[in-house]
């Protein structure tokens, strides 16, 4: 893989997690449990499917061949989207979403902060952008963990449960591998070992002060760089891409 | 006895200063004195307004996942969003005259309280997301317009901005309708046959004639109501027929026709076995809209416990 093909598949990578985190959370809309939710997590769809947005239309660009972000939306196969497989999980209840949503925005909060001084401007100026919006994603999902964790003890159970199932999700978003490496070397990548410290302790504090306990590493599930997905991101494709399948020679 | 006298007289005073200050032009704010039929009427009213802005994102989200480009997704999470805040401040408008939101959604399950029939027909193809905007959106801000100078201050001030918001809905709405119009045979096909379905139960919107609506005097000398269910109809009808035609629509309506002599269209009869068998809980999805509102309710009570346990906990510790 040369620095442009290395450099295409990180845009994609960064796009499709949150081309995919936001049709997760726009399922929510119509089905929170306040409207007040209903409204907040369709904020973060439409914040995330911006984001997604540029990058697929950089990720083009750099590709040189001339796909747009709607081609690379929903003309690609599931093998080729290189998003992380925490994002593409079902939303389970709203503990599950709230301490997914804590574990991503996070990890999108202090790896955007870094890749605000990549040597690529294009994705520094994405990045500038997006610390502002996690910020508040970020903020929002451990108001809630705290809540649900220090709530009732139904509410404290379904969070530390929520907890233990997404853990071994998590430390996908800190491995890195030669292609990231390469763009390292260009000062273009973001040096995942300072995202995974910060991201640990913030973690970690969040989770002790909602009286929850912080799992103990087990085995690790990864894949999404590789293009090999869980089987739930078939169907989510299979109904995002539906119309652009089934009428391929209509533009919306 | 003459107590009850004295109160019958303080009663009569009462309304007497109140369809003054209303027949001055004055709104009417929350402490203001009001006569229990007007307060009444506006929480009917404001709540109906709250419930049909939640229910109607059940229609319009069914078509989020499947947005077929991501800006046509954003638009579209954009205007149910939109949607969602203007229950919310219509629900804080109906606050103000001394019910809950607890209560009005609970009146909205046991059926005592409605919301716009509109939502009861299905959303089955991407084209019903454009006339869902263009036909339900366009139909309902002839309404809210007029409703802008609602007697009532929040309830107006509620409209002011919601009209803002509605009138883009709309214009999204029709430009997915000009762009299908413009697409391939299929497309064109779909937009016809989303116009088709919604054209008269967009109509119904309005309610009945006024020759047969209930509530409408009271409303009117109130100054709730600024125009009749026939009026706004027929606002509807002459601004929209002219934008169906200049995208190559359809109006399904062979007696619609141009009436040089009143400035207006004419129409064929609107169906009202129909708005009537829909409004009184008979439509397509009448049950399924209720019953998803009921469950996500139902399923969502443990979290709103969690919250107001810890707020009480963090209270206690302050």
């Amino acid at each position: 893989m040369n620095q442009q093909q290395a450099l295409y598949k990180y845009c994609v990578g960064l796009g499709d997690d949150a081309l995919i985190q936001s049709y997760r959370l726009s399922e929510w809309c119509r089905n929170a449990p306040i409207l007040e939710e209903d409204l907040a997590l369709t904020n973060f769809a439409l914040d995330m499917t911006g984001r997604a947005q540029v990058l697929l239309s950089y990720a083009g660009k750099v590709e040189g061949a001339g796909r747009t972000d709607d081609d690379l939306a929903y003309r690609r196969a599931e093998r080729q989207f290189y998003n992380h497989l925490i994002m593409e999980l079902p939303n389970g209840d709203f503990a599950f979403t709230m301490a997914r949503l804590l574990f991503t925005a996070t990890y999108e909060y202090y790896f955007f902060t870094e890749l605000k001084n990549s040597a690529d401007h294009d994705l520094a100026a994405v990045a500038a952008k997006t610390v502002k919006e996690v910020k508040y994603h970020m903020a929002h999902a451990t108001d809630w963990v705290l809540r649900l964790g220090d709530g009732t003890e139904e509410s404290h159970n379904r969070m530390q449960k929520a907890v233990n199932e997404l853990w071994m999700y998590t430390h996908e978003l800190f491995a890195t591998d030669p292609d990231v490496a390469m763009l390292r070397d260009g000062n273009i990548a973001v040096d995942l070992a300072v995202v995974k410290s910060a991201w640990l302790q913030f973690i970690s504090r969040t989770l002790t002060e909602a009286t929850l306990a912080v799992p103990a590493d087990g085995y690790q599930q990864t894949g999404g760089a590789a293009g090999i997905h869980t089987e739930h991101m078939g169907h989510i494709l299979s109904e995002m891409q539906y119309l652009q399948r089934a009428y391929p020679d209509a533009t919306w | 006895m003459e107590l009850v006298e004295k109160t019958d007289q303080a009663q009569a005073e009462l309304l007497k200063n109140f369809e003054e200050k209303i027949n001055r032009g004055d709104a009417i704010e929350p402490k203001d004195k009001m006569p229990d039929a007007y307060r009444k009427h506006l929480i009917r009213q404001i709540s109906q307004h709250a419930h049909s802005e939640v229910i109607g994102m059940q229609p319009e989200g069914n078509w989020i996942t499947r947005a077929p480009s991501l800006r046509a997704k954003q638009i579209l999470l954009a205007k149910i969003q939109d949607e969602g805040g203007h229950g919310l401040y219509l629900y804080s408008a109906a606050e103000t005259l001394g019910i809950s939101r607890d209560e009005m959604i609970q009146l909205l399950h046991s059926g005592k309280a409605k919301y716009s029939s509109i939502f009861n027909y299905p959303t089955l193809t991407w084209a019903d997301i454009g006339a869902v905007g263009w036909l339900v959106d366009g139909a309902a801000i002839v309404n809210q317009v007029s409703l802008q100078r609602t007697s009532y201050g929040p309830y107006s001030r509620a409209m002011v901005r919601i009209c803002k918001e509605e009138s883009f809905h709309q214009r999204q709405g029709y430009e997915i309708m000009a762009k299908m119009m413009q697409g391939t045979k299929e497309q064109r096909e779909m937009a016809q046959d989303a116009m088709n379905r919604l054209w008269w139960p967009s109509l119904m919107m309005f309610g009945p004639h006024d020759s047969e609506s209930p509530r409408t005097s009271d409303a009117m000398k109130w100054r709730i109501k600024r125009h009749s269910n026939d009026e706004l109809r027929q606002k509807f009808i002459d601004k929209t027929v002219q934008q169906a035609e200049v995208i190559g629509l359809t109006v399904p309506d062979k007696d619609l026709k141009w009436n040089e002599a009143k400035g207006h269209y004419d129409h064929g009869p609107i169906d009202w076995d129909e708005f009537y068998r829909v409004v009184n809980g008979n439509g397509p999805c009448n049950k399924q809209r209720m019953d998803h509102h009921i469950r996500v309710h139902n399923e969502g009570a443990w979290v709103r416990e969690a919250a107001e346990a810890y707020r009480k906990k963090k209270e206690n510790l302050n």
